[in-house]
């Protein structure tokens, strides 16, 4: 069907709605040793994150729960399944430049070392159009941060 | 097509009035403008007012022993005059302007409730209240301990009377404070029978009238209560204004919120004398221009009457009924017998805001969220929030068909 929306399709690609249907992740990770809640005071946004570090440091194992819309649930899947196997510094990193992604569209300093990484979080870009939405996309993200630093509490407000 | 009724309301002329009604849109698609409960757009009437204020009529109010000072003190309190006319208030001193309906319930709060509520008395809200009528009250529990209840809300969404009656029933309560108008359910609440159980019960009352009084006739005298809150920015008027109502004898009761000039009448530095109301809650230059505009809103919706835009909206809200009932996977929250044009829904397959992102491109503005109201959601069980659609004078049944289409669009996008 032609439709309203059929514009959209930029900001809900096909992967975004998967995701934000069947998150991946989505479940507790009882044995977590990095925790942290993340909330969207504004529209009830709420996750809550778990991580578990293997003995070298990678992340092993990550996973989330909690509620929120499309882009909030998919942003957050499809985090879990690019940070497992790095370190705290390179899941950081890769936040850093996913958030600048979010605000701008563009990755300016993308270089080869999260090439693969940033492809997988393209689909995302297109919030940058829509600045009530920007926020939606960089929860998990801000809460990922909040569960290295052990401070429990994030907010994308 | 004609879209005048029998009482001469003419949807289409009116809308001629809102010079915001013709800006084209994103893709020039024409403005859908379905959130008038959060905040109304202006008329022509309102925006001219406060201009011409500006340019003919301004200085400062109560104080200018010249003509232009003197112009605009009676503009300032003919607007008082307004809008007790407006709700038919016996004085016009029973009037006091605020900067919106919040800061009136903060101000009972504070005056009323710290200066005659006794200590054990208790402040009975209900479940649908808007934070605006929830969070000052928890404050004087937290400041000064009276205790602050809960009446339940039916699966209706109407106030649950049994539960009301059984509330008031040990003669603790000295404050029921209520919505008019619920900004999520749309119910409209019993009023005249609330306030006479709590009177019956040594209670006094505040209505919220934020959204009721843009909606029907409100006349405080026949409905009996203590206390009426209500903003100008929902009803056509500017931001920045509102109005507390209240008893002249309860006025005289409270102690002020806010000290300052023009709200004494004398002051040495041992001590000051608090003038009589409402001049003893209006510390510092008033919101003047405002109070202009708010004057011109009330004209304007004077003129075309209030029981014409109350037919307007209850044929709207019975279009809207049948047109939203036909949406799949639409659930309603609240299905009061007695309501007005807010309409809060959840579609199955779509969050509130990928909902209202997707409602913006095809240039309709719907509130999504919570609609600062977050325990009536969680009595719900709708913690994702709602997407609200809210109706004004100018709303037609061509946008809510149109609304009713775009969410049935909507959910075949996003299944």
């Amino acid at each position: 069907m032609s439709g309203l929306f059929d514009d959209l399709r930029d900001l809900y690609q096909e992967v975004i709605l998967d995701h934000g249907r069947k998150p991946r992740n989505f479940r507790r990770l009882e044995d977590a040793d990095a925790t942290a809640r993340g909330d969207n005071p504004m529209c009830g946004d709420r996750i809550e994150l778990f991580v578990k570090h293997a003995p070298d440091g990678t992340i092993a194992d990550v996973a989330f729960q909690g509620r929120g819309c499309a882009i909030s649930t998919a942003s957050a899947s499809i985090m879990t399944e690019v940070v497992k196997g790095k370190d705290d510094a390179a899941a950081r990193a890769l936040g850093a430049t996913f958030r600048e992604l979010a605000m701008t569209g563009a990755c300016p300093d993308c270089d080869a070392a999260l090439a693969d990484d940033m492809e997988r979080l393209a689909p995302l870009s297109g919030v940058h159009e829509f600045p009530s939405r920007v926020k939606c996309a960089t929860l998990a993200w801000h809460t990922l941060n909040a569960a290295l630093d052990g401070t429990k509490e994030a907010s994308s407000e | 097509m004609d879209g005048t009724t029998a009482t001469g309301f003419d949807v289409q002329r009116i809308r001629q009035d809102f010079p915001i009604l013709s800006q084209p849109q994103a893709r020039g698609r024409p403005l859908v403008f379905l959130d008038s409960g959060a905040s109304a757009q202006k008329p022509r009437a309102v925006i001219d007012a406060m201009v011409r204020c500006m340019e003919t009529a301004y200085a400062n109010v109560h104080r200018g022993a010249y003509r232009l000072s003197e112009l605009a003190t009676d503009a300032y309190e003919a607007a008082r005059a307004a809008t007790a006319r407006f709700i038919n208030a016996a004085d016009a001193r029973e009037i006091v302007f605020t900067k919106n309906s919040t800061e009136a319930m903060n101000l009972v709060a504070h005056g009323w409730g710290r200066g005659v509520l006794k200590p054990g008395q208790a402040v009975l809200i209900s479940e649908l209240e808007h934070h605006a009528n929830i969070v000052p009250w928890q404050m004087l529990r937290d400041d000064r301990g009276n205790e602050l209840r809960v009446c339940r809300v039916t699966e209706t969404g109407e106030i649950d009377m049994e539960d009301l009656a059984a509330k008031l029933a040990d003669g603790k309560v000295g404050l029921v404070a209520m919505a008019h108008m619920s900004n999520v359910l749309g119910t409209v609440a019993p009023v005249e029978r609330i306030v006479a159980m709590a009177h019956a019960a040594g209670a006094k009352v505040l209505l919220d009238g934020s959204q009721a009084a843009v909606h029907r006739r409100v006349d405080v005298q026949a409905i009996g209560c203590d206390f009426y809150c209500f903003t100008g920015h929902k009803l056509y008027g500017p931001t920045g204004i509102g109005v507390l109502w209240a008893r002249l004898e309860h006025l005289d009761r409270m102690p002020p919120f806010l000290g300052g000039g023009d709200m004494i009448s004398l002051v040495t530095f041992e001590k000051s004398e608090w003038a009589p109301p409402p001049a003893k809650f209006e510390a510092g230059t008033p919101p003047i221009i405002e109070a202009v505009g708010l004057h011109a809103a009330i004209d304007y919706v004077t003129a075309i009457g209030m029981g014409a835009i109350e037919a307007h909206e209850r044929a709207l809200v019975d279009h809207a009924m049948g047109a939203l009932s036909e949406v799949p996977g639409l659930t309603l929250l609240g299905r009061a017998q007695d309501r007005g044009g807010v309409f809060a829904f959840a579609l199955d397959a779509a969050h509130p805001h990928d909902l209202a992102t997707l409602l913006d491109r095809a240039g309709i503005c719907v509130r999504a969220g919570r609609h600062c109201a977050e325990p009536l959601h969680a009595r719900f069980g709708m913690e994702n929030g709602t997407t609200r659609a809210s109706f004004g004078l100018y709303t037609t049944k061509e946008e809510v068909d149109l609304l009713a289409q775009a969410l049935t669009e909507a959910r075949e996008f996003f299944k």
